[in-house]
């Protein structure tokens, strides 16, 4: 009977490692032979047929970016509170929890349907309304509120990431910190936030690669089949890699000839994705092992 | 009316609800002297200390009453400015725990908090501190290594050096001692012989003997209750009380 499990897991982790090498394989070998310099920096052409994708991945570093610049001091601040300043064991402090632990389990598309509600019809709309004179500004899909939205997909990840590292100092060193005459403010700053920085740079880099591939928040909310233009202020609309990819492969006029551009789009977004996480496993061993060695 | 610089602790309690962890009881130490606390584990020493230094305010659901006054002023008054108290009555804890950086920032990590940055200040404190902390010789020129280089001896005198920075006027130690090796002990006690000119000391030990040689005055704690205290040499030669005879004399505890 013992051999037989033996035999059986590893058959079933052989199954996944196989899977995702097909997965890989099957991408590069495709992907391979369009992937020229020419083919990253230039526009699409003749209905996504020929040409590159440089405006989709300009729209997917400038969607990051902005994400980025959202959900970060929005996460850590969070996890900064939550670990730090509010009292342990409090209702609400298991009610943020809590709440943190279901948006991270909340389906993307609906996420999507929030932007478009929330950011786009009550506050876009609220926005024109407010400063413009109700001309079209704000109230309609952009690049910003697409970010916001994939900036509220990402932020449990951030959260979670941020308040990992904040549980790995030692409370000693918090209290060294006050007993030398430190206020809370001063301990979060000089002793925690200097110690948690790498697991707040390992929780922001999950949560580039996580929202660089996510399709369903910015479909409403920003996301363009195609514009002829580069993105530059935060309510233009902008193309995206993984956006690209579904168009491509429903809506293309010619599937079979747009199949080699898909697969070097999918090997692009894939290398990057790929490159973000190596990075973040890379930045947290890094860091467990510094905190190894200062113990 | 105390004496400046002395900590004068009167009808002092600390209760975690029902159980008293420190049963009242009064006690005065002065500048110039250092007070010996000893006792069983769990007979509220430490939490003692935590109180002193008010760092019994981070733990849950403990109420203090009574006061301490220093310079006869209430320290656990509900308006004083507690990271100010903390300045002036430093702790040095049992565990040493130096901050992942530098020998230099470990030091400079209180001036800094009050402001104090110019270089050549702080040098001079710097060396000050480490020379009171009997470390001078062997950090002065590995001052940027990060601090935990050092040997745990090396480490715990750091430590003691980095509460000194600030220049106190109590001076708490949490059995500063245990774990360290006799020749770092017999630094740290070195040093609180030169320290006490300038301040009030409290020492809570587990070691019996470290505290008669040590200390000048001993108090012995039993299960939260004052037992008895008094000069060392009397309480070591003739304790008033049988239990304190037992516990020093290695009976139990």
């Amino acid at each position: 009977m013992g051999r037989f499990f033996i035999a059986l897991s590893a058959l079933c982790c052989a199954v996944i490692v196989a899977m995702t090498a097909f997965v890989l394989g099957d991408i590069a070998y495709f992907g391979w032979e369009k992937l020229t310099l020419s083919f990253l920096l230039a526009a699409p052409e003749q209905g996504m047929a020929a040409g590159g994708i440089f405006p989709a991945i300009f729209g997917t570093f400038f969607l990051v970016l902005i994400m980025t610049v959202a959900v970060i001091p929005l996460g850590v601040m969070t996890a900064v509170y939550l670990n730090e300043y509010a009292p342990k064991h409090s209702r609400l402090v298991q009610w943020v929890r809590l709440a943190i632990a279901n948006l991270s389990g909340v389906p993307a598309i609906v996420f999507g349907l929030f932007g478009l509600g929330f950011f786009i019809d009550f506050v876009g709309k609220g926005m024109d309304a407010a400063f413009f004179g109700s001309r079209l500004v704000f109230g309609q899909p952009a690049i910003l509120w697409a970010a916001l939205t994939l900036a509220l997909l990402t932020l449990p990840t951030v959260v979670v990431a941020t308040e990992e590292a904040l549980r790995a100092i030692p409370d000693s060193h918090r209290e060294v910190a006050y007993s030398l005459g430190a206020t809370r403010l001063q301990m979060v700053r000089r002793v925690v936030l200097p110690q948690a920085i790498g697991g707040i740079l390992t929780g922001g880099i999950l949560a580039v690669s996580r929202g660089a591939g996510e399709v369903a928040p910015i479909l409403f909310t920003g996301a363009a089949y195609f514009l002829p233009y580069l993105p530059k202020k935060l309510n233009d609309q902008f193309m995206e890699l993984g956006y690209h990819i579904y168009v491509m492969a429903t809506q293309s006029p010619d599937v079979e000839a747009t199949k080699p551009i898909l697969y070097s789009t999918v090997f692009v977004l894939l290398a990057l994705t790929f490159v973000l996480n190596f990075t973040a496993i890379w930045v947290r061993s890094r860091i467990r092992r510094r905190l190894r060695l200062a113990k | 009316m105390n004496a400046p610089g002395g900590l004068f602790i009167e009808a002092l309690a600390v209760r975690a609800g029902d159980k008293e962890l420190l049963k009242p009881f009064s006690l005065r130490v002065d500048r110039g002297e250092i007070l010996g606390v000893i006792g069983p584990a769990g007979s509220g020493k430490s939490t003692l200390l935590r109180v002193l230094n008010r760092l019994v305010d981070l733990d849950d659901g403990l109420s203090v009453s009574g006061t301490v006054q220093l310079d006869g002023a209430n320290i656990l008054g509900p308006e004083v400015d507690v990271p100010s108290v903390r300045k002036r009555i430093g702790i040095v804890f049992s565990v040493q725990v130096p901050l992942p950086m530098s020998i230099y920032d470990n030091l400079a990590f209180g001036p800094r908090l009050a402001g104090v940055t110019d270089p050549g200040g702080l040098g001079t404190l710097m060396e000050e501190s480490l020379r009171a902390a009997y470390l001078w010789d062997e950090v002065e020129d590995r001052l940027r290594e990060p601090a935990s280089n050092l040997s745990g001896g090396q480490q715990q005198r750091m430590c003691l050096a980095r509460t000194l920075m600030l220049r106190p006027e109590v001076l708490l130690l949490d059995e500063p001692c245990s774990g360290l090796d006799p020749i770092s002990t017999a630094k740290i006690e070195e040093a609180l012989q030169g320290l006490k000119k300038r301040m009030a000391v409290i020492l809570v030990t587990n070691n019996v003997k470290q505290a008669s040689r040590v200390a000048d005055k001993t108090a012995f704690l039993l299960m939260g209750e004052l037992v008895e205290c008094g000069p060392t040499q009397d309480l070591f030669t003739n304790p008033k009380h049988k239990r304190t005879e037992e516990y020093i004399t290695g009976r139990f505890g």
